[in-house]
């Protein structure tokens, strides 16, 4: 497991927080509903990852571990209030429209599990660079899923970049069709539900392609 | 020459999935004619070419998922779906409308949970309710009937508006609220029910038009009945479910509650109990669980239509009974003969 580059592999695909794992998927599926707020929490997720796997990796030799899940909660919540008030002061309007759900990335099962899962068995290089791939992974489906819920919904992309890039950022939305009448169901929850499932069919469906190719050839030389 | 031995029954059946769906659409047909009739041809465009996208998509997805295509195709389970969400549309909308809404039904309401006979929602509604809380706007736009505006669009004009080739707001003389939306506005604002019945677009009892076509239904759905096609539990609790809410509240508080008869003539009541509710893959099957079915039916639409968000109900309280299914037919299932 302390192989880089499977480490690498596993956070951006093969163990996909969001994807494979399943986990985090409050704030995926409640706050996709633009690219901007996708990637603006997708980032505010991956310092946590990052931040808090690195201190559990450290501290891990002195917890006991009766009293490891706690401790790694306080470590968690510290990170998070950090961050949250980071947003406050640097990106008010993001943090407006994100609200809840920048503390709510405390309970975001994600963290605790790689904290659990990963950083308390691991040195701190694999544990950092751990962190930085799962947060990767979470923060690219978080924004795919943002731009598809997005397009469909509001026939734009990129709106309100200016929330997070200041307002030289304005002119980034690009509108796809002037006169689109908006998809008021891929804004809506449901919406969310069925973008992320269509994902994962489509991740899984790449998975198996390969497989596939190779088991279906031989009875079809046969049939024919 | 080979002679085939066969056991009995020595009649064939014949495909008995395409008769049933034919007398539905026999059913249909009278209340169809009605609509069309008062309320102008758009009710036909709608029907056609729903029928045109649920055909594609059907055949399109059957195709996708390795399946014999034409048996589907022409048992009319397709055609009838279409036909039901068509109906349930405002007059006049965009064709794109149209096709989303089929699209959904028949990829998302029917397919994805493995085609028909294994859907748990009924496919018509599951349609109309993704397109009533995606297009808010397209989706309540109605159209009076010709007795009270004193025209409806023709053909030409119905066409113009479903292809997007004509100025809609030239029509907006004759678009209004429906009688149910009208009521539930109203009421709001503490009218009394008797002020509020002074408006043209009232009938005898429902709205102007629209009882008349419910009438239809009820029609289609006594040929139902009688034909065996359904069965009587579902549409006789549906309407007693409506029935005995609306009663109670009527009789409690006359001046700020529509009357039983109001209810029942307006909106979808009429064919939500005889031809969307009664839909075989998703209602209850047990005999017992079909009367529970129905009566959380009728219930479910009165509640939506007097404290709901909404001013009909039907569709909602259908795919919300679809979901009650499985346990109303946990806890009904017949005893076996002999065991305790």
């Amino acid at each position: 497991m302390t192989n880089n580059n499977e480490i690498i592999r596993n956070g951006l695909w093969g163990n996909n927080v969001a994807l494979v794992q399943l986990l985090g998927l409050c704030p995926l599926l409640a706050v996709t509903s633009t690219v901007i707020n996708g990637v603006g929490l997708g980032i505010a997720t991956l310092i946590t990852l990052v931040l808090s796997n690195t201190i559990v990796s450290l501290i891990r030799g002195f917890v006991r571990k009766e009293v490891r899940l706690p401790v790694f909660v306080l470590i968690i919540a510290s990170v998070v209030t950090i961050i949250e008030l980071g947003m406050k002061a640097l990106f008010y309007d993001l943090y407006l429209v994100l609200g809840i759900f920048i503390p709510l990335i405390v309970t975001n099962c994600a963290i605790i599990g790689r904290a659990e899962g990963f950083a308390s068995r691991n040195p701190v290089g694999p544990a950092a660079l751990d962190g930085l791939m799962m947060g990767m992974g979470f923060l690219g489906v978080l924004a795919l899923l943002g731009g598809l819920r997005e397009i469909v919904g509001f026939g734009t992309l990129f709106a309100n970049a200016h929330l997070m890039f200041g307002a030289a950022a304005k002119s980034l939305t690009i509108h796809l069709n002037q006169d689109y009448p908006g998809f008021l169901l891929a804004v809506l929850p449901p919406g969310a539900f069925f973008g992320l499932a269509l994902l994962i069919g489509a991740k899984n469906w790449l998975d198996l392609r390969p497989q596939e190719k190779t088991e279906t050839a031989e009875p079809l030389a046969e049939g024919a | 020459m080979t002679s085939v031995i066969v056991s009995s029954p020595y009649l064939a059946p014949g495909n008995k999935l395409k008769r049933l769906m034919l007398r539905v659409i026999v059913a249909l047909l009278p209340g169809t004619v009605a609509y069309a009739w008062l309320f102008g041809p758009g009710v036909i465009i709608n029907i056609i070419l729903a029928i045109i996208f649920a055909l594609a998509f059907e055949g399109a997805i059957l195709r996708l998922r390795a399946k014999p295509v034409m048996p589907h195709l022409t048992d009319f389970s397709a055609v009838v779906a279409a036909w039901l969400f068509a109906l349930c549309l405002p007059m006049h909308v965009p064709w794109w409308l149209v096709g989303v809404g089929m699209g959904f039904a028949m990829i998302a309401g029917k397919h994805l949970y493995g085609g028909l006979g294994f859907n748990p929602f009924n496919p018509a509604m599951v349609g109309y309710v993704v397109l009533l809380i995606s297009f808010p706007r397209e989706m309540t736009a109605w159209y009076l009937p010709a007795s009270v505006s004193g025209a409806t669009l023709g053909v030409a004009d119905a066409l113009a508006y479903s292809f997007g080739s004509a100025d809609i707001s030239q029509w907006d003389a004759l678009s209004a609220a429906t009688p149910l939306d009208q009521v539930k506005t109203e009421l709001g604002q503490n009218i009394p029910i008797d002020e509020i019945r002074q408006s043209p677009l009232f009938g005898a009892y429902g709205g102007a038009g629209w009882e008349w076509v419910a009438l239809c239904w009820f029609v289609g759905g006594i040929y139902l009945l009688a034909t065996r096609t359904i069965r009587w539990h579902i549409p006789v609790s549906v309407l007693a479910g409506v029935l005995t809410l609306s009663l109670i509240f009527y009789l409690l508080d006359p001046q700020n509650h529509a009357s039983p008869l109001f209810h029942l003539m307006s909106g979808a009541v009429v064919i939500g109990a005889f031809f969307i509710a009664t839909d075989p893959v998703s209602a209850a099957t047990t005999d017992k669980g079909r009367i529970y079915y129905g009566l959380l039916i009728g219930m479910l639409i009165y509640v939506i239509r007097v404290w709901g968000g909404y001013p009909d109900g039907v569709a909602f309280a259908v795919l919300l009974a679809n979901m009650c299914v499985p346990l109303i037919d946990y806890y009904t299932q017949p005893r076996v003969y002999g065991e305790q």
